[in-house]
């Protein structure tokens, strides 16, 4: 049999537009004003007077043909057969007439898509890989999310944040998940352990030596055969050597502990974009369903929906308040790994009598 | 097919309101032996807390990268998902398709591969999930047929993201689609073929919402803004302030403004302060029928965002404060720009160094000098505070900005 290789058409970056619903294509750059007629529907108006509704639904992102051959169903019969996904894997319908919502928001209901992350709602957690895919990770992500998304279902279907709340979570410290208000990640506090006999097989010295953030790994002879070892003190746990070397052995079931951090934002309404900041660590990695780190994001998110302004993001809400009071009401301990040491850290820390009692 | 494996675990995650992915994975497993296999290898890890995948090489003819290769560690148990590779796939931009594109996906993941697709991972690709060694040509062949490329991995540039803007976004201040795909398809030698330091992301964001998070998780973040004045529409603000109410709108948009350039007159107008107005979309957030940004819209480009390793978290910086992107030469020079801050850095990072990484290794002013732009006010928070400085070259340094200024103001 004659064996042909296929060269690959470079086409790159496809062509959105035949893929558009056409009133996006006919209304492109040319939208006035939207309105939220209800939590998870967006009605845009463009200059022309063209009218869009939006149904935005939260899907398990990770998904069997079988949910998206239905998700089109779903499109065609009750939509206009297009379909978008945002940043945070809903699903978006797009109507024509916005008569159709109601029944679609309906369909939508049986087939459990639940309608919502409009405004000032949590959408659906950003989230990663974790042990479905990824070669280096200490906990799951899915399994993560969907937890959490029951939990906080409440929030998503309905808009009754002070402002919009983006969550995400990161399976180790490299932290695909990103920046969030609220983010739920991996936090080593071991140092790895080393697999020698493995190092000696496969490893490359140099690049692992090299990836640590405390210059903490040094070549070592390990029985007569070339290894590593790590400095103990000053190993940070950060993971970063694992990635290059598998040997790194960071990982642990019950050292591998998950942190909440709070904060982040890019968005440059009122505040700069901001960085999240830590508030919580030490707590387990209990799959299936981690209702010990559900619970402090539960709580932190009810301080927050009380007492916060409208518009206030989690972090713009902290910065009025001040930590004394977040950490009062919130009720979590404030420790001296909430002070930060690494570069640029003086500027984290109070230089004014500002200080709220 | 019978079930393979019992799992205990996983099985708690099918209840509750959010959609469940087991219960796909379930549903699949029902069909093929690879996501048999795959469930009994998740249900391993919850169970013992552990990962096990490692990586490895796999590729499609041509291309160095795209393929994300998961081989099993524990393949004696779990022989069918042994291999286990995800095709990263480069969506349009705004992430739209029709029903009809998404069934032929469907399709050829069927054929090809376990049925298993995310959409989409925070890298802006389409995930097809669950590929053997020997069928990853046929797969991306099969896509490849369809009109879609493959995304990047490994040192390169990787795929980009650019929010839904222009196609249903009132705020939208440049054409995102259009310069996502220019600038893209510029570098998908660089995309396909990994040979730079490390990663290099490019995001566009419609306006400074920035709803693709491009400040905090891109190497070059191109953000819409405008020059001129925001737009008012006089009846539209009466009627807000009508029906909202004086107290609302003074708690909420006018005490708000981050730089206080609004306020309310007694005939319930609004003035103001253009000069002083950040462009920081919060009025315009609130008031999305009475408010919009100015006529004389393009973008700022802000460089080096990137997550923690190995130096901390980065924002972006911005290093153009304004750019026009509406004729040609715009996107050309939009390119051009892109093209010398990756040949700059291709030189001068460190393996395995970020954009952000070297420009905090090198300052900020040489990594200007290097791609040729020069310094402006708008690039810092403020100007330094710390004296240790050579500074023998001040006359020479400081004529260079009285000559800007000069041509600026026409003098010249
Ligand atoms: C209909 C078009 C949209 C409008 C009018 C809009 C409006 C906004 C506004 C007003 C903010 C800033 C919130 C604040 O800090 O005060 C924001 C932030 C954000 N939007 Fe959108 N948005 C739109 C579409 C989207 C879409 C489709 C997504 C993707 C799911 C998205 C994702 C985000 C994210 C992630 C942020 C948070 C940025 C941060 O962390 O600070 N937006 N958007
Ligand atoms: C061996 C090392 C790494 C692996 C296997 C890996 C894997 C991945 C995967 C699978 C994703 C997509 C996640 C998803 O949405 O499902 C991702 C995204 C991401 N990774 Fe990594 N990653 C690695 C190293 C890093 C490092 C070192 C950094 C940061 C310095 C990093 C930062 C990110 C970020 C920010 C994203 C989100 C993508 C975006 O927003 O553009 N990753 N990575
Ligand atoms: S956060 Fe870490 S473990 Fe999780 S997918 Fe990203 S690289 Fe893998
Ligand atoms: S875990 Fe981090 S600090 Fe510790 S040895 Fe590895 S790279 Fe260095
Ligand atoms: S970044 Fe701005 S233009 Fe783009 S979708 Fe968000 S609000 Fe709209
Ligand atoms: S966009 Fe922001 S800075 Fe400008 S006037 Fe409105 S609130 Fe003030």
């Amino acid at each position: 049999m004659q064996n042909t290789v296929r060269q690959a058409i470079e086409s790159g970056v496809p062509d959105p537009f035949p893929y558009m619903h056409p009133l996006m294509r006919r209304n492109y750059g040319q939208w006035d004003w939207h309105e939220r007629p209800r939590p998870g529907v967006l009605h845009h108006v463009s200059v022309q007077g063209d009218e869009i509704w939006t149904v935005r639904a939260g899907t398990q992102r990770q998904m069997d043909t079988d949910t998206i051959r239905k998700l089109c169903h779903i499109a065609d019969e009750y939509g206009d057969g297009y379909v978008r996904f945002t940043i945070r894997s809903n699903i978006e319908f797009m109507l024509g007439d916005g008569d159709r919502v109601a029944a679609l928001i309906e369909k939508l209901g049986e087939e459990g898509f639940p309608v919502g992350g409009t405004g000032n709602s949590m959408s659906m957690i950003a989230h990663t890989q974790g042990f479905l895919h990824c070669d280096i990770p200490a906990t799951d992500a899915s399994g993560v999310a969907k937890s959490m998304m029951d939990a906080l279902h409440e929030e998503f279907i309905h808009e009754q944040m002070p402002n919009r709340v983006r969550l995400s979570t990161s399976c180790c410290q490299i932290n695909c998940g990103g920046q969030a208000d609220i983010s739920i990640n991996i936090q080593h506090t071991k140092p790895p352990k080393i697999n020698h006999d493995m190092v000696a097989n496969i490893c490359e010295r140099p690049s692992v030596v090299a990836r640590c953030p405390v210059a903490a790994i040094r070549p070592a002879l390990v029985n007569g055969r070339p290894s590593l070892e790590v400095d103990e003190k000053k190993c940070i746990c950060c993971g970063a050597c694992y990635p290059p070397c598998p040997p790194m052995q960071i990982n642990d079931p019950e050292h591998s502990k998950l942190a909440i951090w709070v904060g982040g934002k890019n968005s440059n309404a009122r505040s700069k974009p901001s960085m999240q900041k830590l508030v919580a660590a030490g707590l387990p990695n209990n799959p299936p369903r981690w209702p010990e780190a559900t619970a402090v994001v539960k709580n932190i998110l009810q301080c927050y929906k009380d007492d916060a302004m409208e518009w206030e993001r989690l972090g713009e809400w902290i910065d009025r308040i001040g930590w004394e009071r977040f950490f009062a009401m919130t009720d979590l301990p404030f420790t001296r790994f909430h002070i930060d040491n690494w570069s640029g850290a003086r500027y984290t820390l109070n230089h004014s009598t500002h200080i709220r009692f | 097919m019978k079930k393979k494996h019992d799992t205990p675990n996983l099985d708690q995650l099918e209840s509750g309101p959010w959609p469940s992915f087991v219960t796909g994975f379930k549903r699949l497993a029902e069909k093929n032996e690879m996501m048999s296999d795959l469930l009994g290898q998740l249900e391993y890890s919850y169970a013992n807390k552990k990962g096990y995948w490692k990586g490895g090489t796999v590729s499609v003819m041509g291309y160095g990268g795209g393929v994300i290769p998961r081989f099993s560690e524990v393949a004696d148990k779990f022989p069918a998902s042994k291999e286990f590779h995800t095709l990263r796939i480069m969506p349009p931009p705004g992430m739209h398709y029709d029903t009809d594109i998404l069934r032929k996906f469907c399709d050829v993941w069927d054929e090809h591969g376990s049925g298993l697709l995310a959409l989409h991972g925070q890298s802006g690709d389409m995930m097809f999930q669950g590929c053997t060694s020997e069928k990853v040509q046929d797969a991306f062949d099969a896509i490849n047929e369809l009109g879609f490329d493959m995304g990047g991995a490994g040192p390169s540039v990787r795929t980009s993201m650019s929010c839904v803007g222009a196609a249903r976004c009132e705020h939208s201040c440049f054409n995102e689609a259009v310069a996502h795909r220019t600038v893209m398809n510029s570098f998908t030698d660089d995309l396909h073929r990994p040979a730079l330091p490390y990663k290099f992301k490019f995001k566009f964001s419609g306006c400074p919402n920035d709803c693709m998070n491009s400040v905090q998780r891109s190497d070059m973040a191109v953000i819409g803004t405008w020059r001129d004045e925001i737009q008012v529409k006089p009846q539209e603000v009466k009627a807000f302030v009508e029906k909202k109410g004086r107290q609302y709108v003074i708690d909420n948009v006018i005490t708000r403004c981050p730089t206080r350039c609004m306020t309310l007159k007694d005939d319930d107008s609004i003035d103001i302060d253009n000069r002083n107005c950040v462009r920081c979309m919060h009025c315009i957030n609130v008031m999305t029928k009475a408010l919009s940004p100015g006529k004389d819209r393009g973008v700022t480009i802000l460089v080096g965002g990137k997550r923690t390793l190995k130096i901390g978290d980065l924002f972006g910086t911005v290093i153009v404060p304004f750019k026009k992107l509406q004729s040609a030469e715009d996107y050309e020079s939009l390119v051009e720009l892109a093209e010398t801050i990756i040949d700059f850095w291709a030189e001068n990072g460190l393996e395995h160094e970020r954009c952000g990484e070297m420009i905090e290794r090198i300052g900020l002013a040489n990594f200007l000098e290097g791609v040729g732009l020069d310094v402006e006010p708008a690039m810092v928070a403020q100007p330094r505070s710390n004296s240790f400085v050579r500074m023998d070259t001040w006359e020479e340094e400081a004529d260079k900005w009285r000559e800007r200024h000069a041509e600026k103001e026409g003098v010249m």
